[in-house]
């Protein structure tokens, strides 16, 4: 039983490979789909914006208002700005970034491509002498590796914004220290790790989404299960590339 | 009159189940076929070999004299511009509009139009199907039968030589269902198209068919005209018209 289950796990894995394999085979090939792309760019990145800025402004709000009482214990209250931006930009504000996305995105992509699958609309799209994998595969899974890592940065920037609120709510910090501080406070070895490691994130959630539902079967009930799995899948993910990418940049002493 | 598709002992299997054998049949320029089978018969898997969707194990499919599974993908995009392909399910793109819908083969195949041309030829369509009032609808928005219309002129608009139809009918109310299939007549003899139709509906095979073919157990078990296949005394086609 269990070796039955680690046997599906591997062959998973394998066809996962296979599957991002073929992307990097046909995605930088003509023809381009240029048109579908900024398509793809807009409703994986814009669409997502306002969810991800109003979780990027609470999670920069609870994270200030919940750290202050300790900092206040050991009298390193004015070092609030210091310890929020860095918490915030390393790890924060990336990681719910892509949670967030592995959620709207990942389960988009795996319900859309899964029900375009079992209604034969990939198939009618390669009737039509379209190459389903570069209309509709790399399509996606460009636009979610380049949109994630911009969406990051806006919630970096709105969870510090966050993070300035809470910090005044039961507190004075003015605008300029706190900026001040913060800018201070944060290097390139911060800031670059954090950012490039969202393009990992972009990339396992477009390529999980769009293999879960592109290789889905069994009718609606396995489109239902694509959305799930992908959304389990890269979200887990998600942490794997993170704690790769905390070690890796704790090796070069990006840290 | 010249052969457009030519199938000789073509076998597909998937696992064990054995789903064509040595299936043999030619369809004619200008001529309307109907596959006539039970479910699970293998009709769908034999219309998708033709289109190059499914590769047989084995046999010999030419569509205009071109031998479809040794393809490379670029003279089977050639061929499959000549061919249209109405799926059962119709396949419209949910994200598109209707013009949309039937701009983008246009747009794949005819790159050489403009605008105006392609305006016009997506108006032609619709006008051919009754439904010029739906462009700027989105397909969640048609009834069944007006989702069957618009896939039919998509099918369409590139003026296909052979138009293969996977069960047209099938999920229609029969009136809808019979409106269909008077359209896929008018059309083909509009357009001088060869049809290839996969169906279970004997309303239509009336309404369309030129020439039946019996697909059972996999094999062209017999064919011949509605009157010819009626007056059968085997059992196994006689079920099919009780």
């Amino acid at each position: 039983m269990a070796f039955e289950a680690i046997k599906k796990v591997l062959a998973e894995a394998g066809d996962i490979a296979r599957f991002t394999a073929r992307f990097f085979s046909e995605a930088f090939r003509p023809r381009f789909e240029f048109t579908e792309f900024l398509r793809q760019c807009f409703f994986i990145g814009y669409k997502s914006l306002p969810l991800v800025a109003i979780t990027a402004f609470i999670m920069g709000l609870v994270i200030t208002i919940q750290s202050r009482p300790t900092l206040v214990e050991f009298g390193a209250e004015s070092w609030l700005p210091k310890m929020v931006s860095v918490s915030l930009v390393r790890e924060i504000a990336p990681v719910i970034t892509a949670l967030i996305c592995a959620g709207k995105i990942g389960s988009g992509i795996g319900a859309e491509l899964g029900s375009m699958k079992v209604t034969e609309q990939i198939d009618s799209m390669e009737v039509s002498g379209t190459n389903p994998f570069k209309y509709l595969i790399a399509t996606r899974v460009l636009a979610s590796t380049f949109m994630i890592p911009i969406l990051a940065v806006i919630a970096d920037a709105v969870s510090l914004y966050g993070g300035f609120l809470g910090a005044n709510i039961h507190g004075a910090v003015s605008w300029t220290l706190f900026w001040n501080q913060v800018f201070e406070t944060l290097q390139y070895g911060d800031i670059v790790p954090s950012i490039l490691k969202t393009y990992f994130f972009g990339f396992a959630i477009g390529i999980i989404g769009c293999y879960k539902g592109y290789n889905s079967n069994k009718g609606t009930e396995g489109v239902g299960r694509s959305a799930n799995s992908a959304v389990v899948i890269s979200s887990l993910l998600v942490f794997v590339i993170d704690l790769l990418a905390v070690q890796i940049s704790d090796l070069l002493n990006l840290t | 009159m010249k052969a457009v598709i030519e199938i000789e002992h073509l076998n597909k299997t998937f696992g064990d189940n054995h789903v064509l054998r040595d299936f043999s049949f030619t369809l004619l320029e200008g001529e309307n076929v109907v596959v006539l089978g039970k479910s699970g018969s293998g009709k769908s898997v034999l219309i998708k070999c033709i289109i190059g969707l499914i590769r047989p194990d084995s046999g010999k499919l030419l569509v205009f004299g071109k031998d479809v599974p040794t393809l490379s993908h670029k003279e089977l995009d050639h061929v499959r511009s000549r061919v249209g392909f109405l799926f059962q399910s119709n396949a419209l793109y949910d994200s598109m509009t209707v013009r949309e819908n039937l701009e983008f083969p246009l747009r794949r195949h005819r790159s050489e139009l403009n605008k105006e041309q392609i305006n016009a030829l997506v108006m032609e369509a619709l006008g051919n199907v009754g439904l010029e009032h739906t462009i700027d609808m989105e397909p969640s928005e048609l009834s069944g039968g007006m989702k069957k219309r618009i896939a039919l002129a998509r099918t369409l608009i590139l003026k296909p030589d052979i138009i293969l139809y996977d069960e047209p009918t099938t999920g229609l109310d029969p009136i809808t269902g019979k409106e269909i299939s008077h359209l896929i007549r008018e059309l083909a003899l509009k357009y001088h198209t060869s049809s290839f139709i996969i169906s279970h509906d004997l309303n239509c095979v009336n309404i369309v068919a030129d020439k039946i073919i019996m697909l059972i157990d996999g094999t062209c078990y017999a064919s011949g005209t509605m009157e010819q296949l009626n007056q059968s005394t085997d059992s196994k086609i006689k079920t099919f018209f009780e």
